[in-house]
């Protein structure tokens, strides 16, 4: 057990796909601060399974509420904001990510005098969260802004889309399309939007290499902590050439550091998947938890709320409406029912070869959260998975519990050494059950 | 007791005892209930909010509405799965399949979720691993009624259901059976809607808490029976001279999804309120006019629901916001105040909450919010506060 809950000295290789991720970011930061000013057309949207290249189409500036929330989190500014709507009325058990932008909203962090500004439309693209719904109707009503409702049917037959729903989400794209020209007053160009959806796939390949990497020993990057740094380029720059250059860095870099067998920790000794959101006001004492392990994340499924690119999908160029709505019906996490989560976490456990699953529970999130007792449930009993579940919250910081965290991390990781050591003898003896992967068995 | 409308018209009492009773059971439980005279008769679980109901019942079951299981159940297993900042009837639900009495054995084919809330998204998929042989479905109810492709959307949506149900009770469900279904739950629907309407009107015809355990013992017995129980219930109010009462009007708000004890209604009726106007098991009485008869019944139920059925918290629809839909409810019942009550941990509800409160502040009309939970069972601390806002209205 490591004496210390320090991490191991960072390596000079893993900022550089941070800074380089910070330098798109911020380009777009400051256009947004710019549109504040100058009244620009710009439209909220939110993250998962979106439809960004239609507003860039129109050189609409994509504004992300959640986004926005993330980073009061992670700068640690959100508590007050949340506080602000609980005064108005929003309930301890709401959302916080929802309380927290309401509060900035209502502080005058939207508008002229704040960073981000106010939108022409609002764009709820309702996929998966029903609570996307509740928070862009609250903003449309707050700012008085018109709200363009997507309303994108839930994945109900396994694989297939039927032509119903893409045909119904299709309809309202074309609705959302109709709106961009009236607010721009420029006619729809297909030739413009297959250009930057081939923008979209060429970052979609990069996202997918990426991640494709960590599949080797040591992973070089962390697909759980590391992986906003690809997040905010493929959901909110995507269909740009500058989101794509920067995943073709990005893989250039990670290829390069698997090349020479340089990993995102010095001596990887755990790989575990992840689920559910990170604590981002706590996001690096909680990091450190698992760096103390040398336990490092080789796939998530937080890092897919936008799209599971991993798996194959790619927007296309050919059919440039279609393909964004099939990336909203059926290529993104949220839009999925819970058992399919299960087998995309199984299918990552595997083809990652990971030793165990962490499920970090917030309480905000009842997409994420709701049932994954239920998760542990299958991951331990049925797969015979180690599976660590710990509560905190993506945004409110009053529900994170810093000696309780460790002590049921360190407690996880001494009992996966153990069994480590205990089971590679029993290992050599056991007989490979048909369909479960040599990572799955490791966990027995 | 025999429902069928006799000479001597049963008395209220009678009848309501028999409501409460039939709610106090467990859904497998109610099933044996009407199999009693229905042998081999099957059920069918309706996670609330709304199902088209006419579709199961075409298909020969037994619709049967999951409002929680209350105190009737302990939670054991069920705990373990959905975390403690999970509504209780997520809970309750789960165990119901978990411990089977939802499951083939009992005599369920299965059961429908729909898209209301993110807790009961998941939950379906869940119920669905544990319940394996048990057919679960999950609807996914327009929420973007402002573009013209919602009404094909809709009514592929229902098909769908009818199709995948056919399949799954291995005889086609036709058009006339769903007719039937169709007039016989609008005779339902008209006489749930004839006893609101004398609650309002003659305030104190008939208890909210019992007509309450009448709507809910509507959602598990057949409509065939229920349609001359509620008669003799509507004869039998109708005869009541209600005693006055200095009371405030209130809409309750909020309860559309599990359900709050039936006592904690009368605690809001006993401590100076009269509920005049609520949301209880809303999604069993959706529609305010008939449903035609006439035509494709299930285009005629998807249009119903798309554009005449009540507002709920978890239906969004920008043509026809639920703000407003409120501040008319209070208006047609002539109400003083609102009870915005949620039941515990309901995101819907307590997003809601937020405009819903802003709308009535603007018009100036005196709310209170309250949380239940459907084990909750001591009552006093909320009567003490409903006490205190009646007071403050009726004195002030
Ligand atoms: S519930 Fe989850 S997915 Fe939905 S807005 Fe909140 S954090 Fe995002
Ligand atoms: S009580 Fe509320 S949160 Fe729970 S399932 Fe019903 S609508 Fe969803």
């Amino acid at each position: 057990m490591p004496t210390t809950a320090q991490p191991p000295a960072a390596n000079d290789y893993g900022s550089v796909v941070h800074d380089l991720s910070r330098e798109v970011m911020t380009a777009w930061m400051t256009q947004l601060q710019d549109a504040a000013r100058s009244g620009a057309p710009s439209a909220y949207m939110m993250v998962s399974g979106n439809c960004v290249e239609i507003l860039r189409c129109f050189d609409i500036l994509p504004v992300f509420p959640e986004i926005n929330a993330l980073q009061l989190a992670i700068r640690k500014k959100a508590l007050p904001y949340i506080l602000k709507a609980e005064e108005i009325g929003y309930a301890s058990d709401n959302c916080a990510y929802v309380k927290a932008d309401i509060g900035y909203t209502l502080l005058e962090g939207v508008g002229e005098n704040g960073l981000t500004p106010r939108p022409s439309l609002i764009v709820c693209n309702f996929v998966g969260c029903n609570v996307y719904i509740k928070w862009f109707e609250h903003c449309a009503e707050m700012l008085g802004v018109p709200l363009v409702m997507i309303d994108v049917p839930f994945v109900r037959q396994g694989e297939a889309v039927s032509t119903g729903d893409l045909h119904y989400v299709m309809a309202q794209l074309r609705g959302l399309i109709a709106a961009c020209e009236e607010l721009t007053g420029r006619k729809f160009d297909i030739d413009r939007l297959r250009e930057i959806v081939g923008y979209s796939a060429r970052a979609e390949a990069g996202w997918s290499r990426a991640k494709d990497l960590c599949k080797t020993r040591p992973a070089p990057f962390d697909c759980y902590f590391d992986s906003i740094n690809m997040m905010g380029p493929i959901n909110a720059l995507r269909g740009t050439k500058e989101a794509a250059d920067f995943f073709d860095a990005a893989v250039a870099h990670y290829e390069m550091m698997a090349a020479r067998g340089l990993g995102a920790t010095d001596e990887e000794q755990f790989r575990v998947v992840f689920e559910g959101p990170p604590p981002y006001p706590y996001y690096r004492n909680f990091r450190n938890l698992f760096a103390a392990w040398k336990a490092v994340c080789v796939q998530s499924t937080y890092s897919t709320v936008g799209g599971t690119w991993e798996f194959g999908f790619r927007h296309d160029p050919d059919r440039p409406l279609e393909s964004i709505a099939e990336q909203m019906l059926l290529h993104n996490l949220c839009n999925r029912t819970m058992q399919e989560r299960y087998r995309q976490i199984r299918r990552y456990v595997e083809e990652w070869q990971a030793d165990a699953l962490v499920i970090h529970s917030v309480k905000s999130c009842r997409l994420f959260s709701a049932g994954q007792g239920d998760m542990r449930e299958y991951f331990t009993k049925e797969l015979g998975v180690p599976t660590l579940m710990v509560e905190s919250d993506l945004e409110d910081p009053r529900y994170y519990a810093e000696a309780q965290m460790k002590n049921r991390i360190d407690a996880f990781f001494e009992s996966l050494q153990y069994k480590r050591l205990r089971g590679s003898a029993a290992e050599a003896r056991s007989v490979s059950p048909e369909g479960v992967s040599d990572a799955v068995r490791r966990g027995r | 007791m025999n429902f069928s409308p006799g000479p001597a018209i049963t008395s209220a009492e009678e009848i309501i005892r028999e409501c409460r009773a039939l709610v106090e059971l467990l859904p497998s439980q109610a099933l044996a209930r009407a199999r009693e005279s229905r042998p081999g008769l099957r059920g069918f679980g309706v996670f609330p909010v709304y199902a088209p109901q006419e579709i199961i019942h075409a298909a020969g079951l037994m619709p049967v509405g999951l409002f929680g299981a209350g105190a009737k159940l302990e939670t054991t297993r069920a705990d373990s799965r959905f975390q403690s900042f999970i509504c209780s009837i997520a809970r309750s639900t789960l165990e119901l399949f978990l411990s089977g009495d939802l499951g083939r054995e009992s005599g369920f084919e299965g059961a429908v979720f729909s898209s209301i809330c993110d807790v009961a998204r998941n939950l379906c998929s869940v119920a669905g691993r544990n319940a394996p042989g048990v057919y679960v479905e999950y609807l996914h109810l327009p929420q973007n009624a402002a573009t013209p492709a919602a009404r094909e959307y809709t009514r592929r949506e229902f098909a769908r259901f009818r199709d995948n149900l056919a399949g799954r009770v291995g005889r086609p469900i036709d058009d006339e059976a769903i007719r039937r279904s169709i007039a016989l739950y609008n005779r339902v629907r008209e006489l749930i809607c004839e006893l609101y309407t004398q609650r309002q009107e003659r305030p104190g015809s008939i208890r909210t808490a019992d007509l309450f355990a009448a709507v809910l013992a509507g959602t598990c017995m057949m409509p065939e029976d229920f349609v001359p129980m509620a008669e003799a219930l509507l004869a039998s109010v109708r005869e009541h001279a209600p005693v006055p009462r200095d009371t405030v009007n209130v809409v309750l708000e909020g309860a559309f999804c599990e359900a709050p004890p039936l006592d904690l209604i009368d605690a809001i009726e006993s401590a100076g309120c009269q509920i005049v106007e609520d949301d209880l098991a809303i999604g069993w009485r959706i529609f305010r006019k008939d449903v035609p008869v006439e035509g494709d019944p299930v285009a005629a139920l998807a249009d119903a629901y798309l554009a005449g059925s009540a507002y709920t918290s978890v239906r969004h629809d920008s043509t026809r916001p639920r703000t407003r839909g409120l501040l008319e409810r209070v208006e047609a019942s002539r109400a003083d105040a609102v009870i915005l009550a949620s039941a515990k941990f309901c995101e819907p509800a307590l997003f809601d909450y937020v405009l819903f409160r802003r709308a009535l502040d603007e018009r100036g009309v005196p709310h209170l919010k309250i949380e239940f939970e459907e084990k909750m069972w001591t009552f006093e601390r909320l009567r003490n506060e409903i006490e205190t806002f009646t007071e403050s209205l009726l004195f002030d």
